[in-house]
């Protein structure tokens, strides 16, 4: 890997309550690449991905430490603006979650709050990400209609075109297509795969067959360290450790 | 086989008369003061306040009493509310690090909410005795305003915990700030603050004791804050307790205009409720 990581963690604990959940992790995350983090339940994939943007912030007992690097910038330093570091990140989680309001203001929504009044821009950002979502076509005539309306699979699209409408960098999806039908599932995978060009991608998964249809890079974590990473092909095929190769033949779960 | 059968049998039977017993009680109380009431029930009875002789049977009718309980149950939700969003905002959304303290607060509240009514009349009367204010409108809007805080903090605290986690979550990781993400809460939330607002409301409007000294009482209706005001619960009491047949009648007439009022609100609620509840998840 030459070239510069978009994300890097060092020596990163993090513990809940009496529980050391993450211990000394390191690991670079390329930039513009898939990367999946697989492991067992219950090793701390979430727990990994969701220090990436902070969103342990508002639990309690939850004590973080080491660094994580975005772009150079330690997202954990006592200076860090952590609005502005999440909105770096889009995050798509395990069901979708559409805010309470119409499809049109989902996707409006972030653009919203970052400072975008005009009706023009944010009409153009709107259909710009329906359409980067495949979604568009489906709900181009029913834009004020609430978002729960939507089809589950509908929805975990429009989750994603919301997180994307604020200009992010990195997307993070934690088992973003375990409550999506197969078909739901494939179009997800799919945007993943197109998406790689503009952002890097980080994905929690259980599924090896998915990780290995969309990654590029495979993180394998084990009860709170990582115990291999490497390129998808590599870590599935031909594992290093004895511990990989137990999780990817199915020996451990 | 048969023990079995029987015992399903019994407790289904246990089942319907407790079934029969409540829903008969509610029809039976509704219907008192429905044939008491409905004889004495007339336009007057709303559209004028208590002409001279009113008391002695003479005419007259309790829109005083009408327009002061609207005022006051209206005034306190109004003021309760103010006060009882931010709380509950606070303790689940800015205080997620502080578990005991949240809980604590939560404690309080449950607290006050056991407290009697007459107890927050009292209490709100010694604040009037502070600030100089007499029996009035004002001192009533105070006094039930403390009573219905603890009902809206904990009606909103059970509804905010419905949330999702995930749904700030979303919130959040748009970059949201903690107060934008609490707007999304509170978005979310709009049914249950509907709930809170009915059961405010019904709450204040029927209460006696806590309007008891703190709001007075006058045949007038209110035309301003510092003006003694009359309240339903209080013309039921007065009319309920004199010996003319006629007065005593009113006294039910005007007990069905308050359950009518009731009604209404919370049919009119319900509907309110599934207006916006078309964003629910």
């Amino acid at each position: 890997m030459t070239q510069t990581p978009h994300i890097s963690v060092q020596h990163l604990n993090v513990h809940i309550g009496a529980q050391h959940i993450l211990k000394d992790i390191n690991i670079n995350i390329p930039d513009k690449k898939v990367t999946s983090i697989i492991g067992p339940s219950g090793c701390g994939k979430t727990t990994l991905l969701k220090s990436f943007n902070r969103l342990w912030d508002n639990t309690a007992d939850v004590k973080i430490t080491g660094k994580v690097l975005v772009d150079n910038e330690d997202i954990y330093a006592p200076n860090a603006e952590v609005t502005h570091i999440r909105k770096k990140m889009g995050l798509l989680s395990q069901r979708p979650y559409p805010l309470p309001m119409s499809i049109y203001d989902n996707v409006a929504y972030g653009p919203r709050i970052h400072g975008i009044r005009k009706k023009q821009v944010l009409d153009e950002l709107v259909e710009e990400q329906l359409k980067a979502t495949g979604l568009w076509n489906e709900v181009k005539d029913r834009l004020n209609a609430s978002a729960t309306r939507l089809s589950i699979g509908q929805q975990q699209r429009l989750c994603l075109a919301r997180g994307l409408a604020v200009g992010p960098e990195i997307i993070l999806g934690d088992e973003s297509t375990s409550a999506l039908d197969p078909v739901s599932t494939a179009i997800i995978e799919d945007l993943f795969i197109s998406l790689k060009e503009k952002y890097s991608i980080v994905l929690v998964t259980h599924i090896l067959r998915q990780a290995r249809r969309v990654s590029d890079y495979i993180i394998f974590v084990y009860m709170g360290k990582i115990i291999e990473f490497g390129p998808t092909e590599e870590v599935l095929l031909n594992p290093k450790e004895e511990l990989t190769k137990e999780y990817v033949k199915g020996y451990i779960s | 086989m048969k023990g079995r059968k029987l015992e399903e049998l019994f407790f289904r039977v246990l089942m319907v008369l407790a079934t029969i017993l409540v829903a008969g009680s509610f029809f039976l109380i509704v219907g008192t003061v429905f044939f008491k009431g409905f004889h004495y029930m007339n336009l007057d009875m709303i559209t004028k306040t208590p002409g001279g002789g009113f008391y002695i049977g003479k005419e007259g009718g309790v829109l005083n009493a009408i327009v002061g309980s609207f005022y006051v149950a209206g005034g306190a939700t109004i003021l309760g509310l103010l006060v009882s969003i931010p709380v509950a905002i606070f303790i689940n959304l800015y205080m997620d690090g502080k578990r005991f303290l949240s809980n604590t607060i939560r404690m309080a509240f449950d607290v006050l909410f056991g407290i009697p009514s007459i107890v927050y009349g009292a209490f709100g009367f010694l604040i009037m005795v502070y600030f100089g204010i007499r029996a009035s409108l004002l001192g009533g809007i105070i006094a039930v305003t403390l009573l219905v805080i603890p009902i809206l903090v904990r009606t909103l605290d059970e509804v905010i915990r419905t949330v999702p986690f995930e749904l700030r979550d979303a919130a959040l990781s748009l970059g949201s700030t903690r107060w934008e993400t609490a707007k999304v809460v509170l978005r979310q939330i709009r049914p249950g603050i509907f709930t809170a607002i009915l059961l405010s409301f019904g709450r204040a409007i029927g209460d006696v004791a806590s309007v008891l000294f703190t709001a007075g009482f006058s045949d007038n209706v209110p035309t301003s804050l510092h003006e003694p005001a009359a309240t339903l619960p209080l013309a039921i009491f007065f009319q309920l307790g004199s010996p003319v047949e006629e007065v005593q009648g009113r006294g039910y007439a005007s007990a069905l205009i308050l359950t009518i009022i009731v009604l209404i609100i919370t049919i009119l609620s319900d509907i309110l409720i599934k207006k916006f509840s078309k964003h629910k998840i």
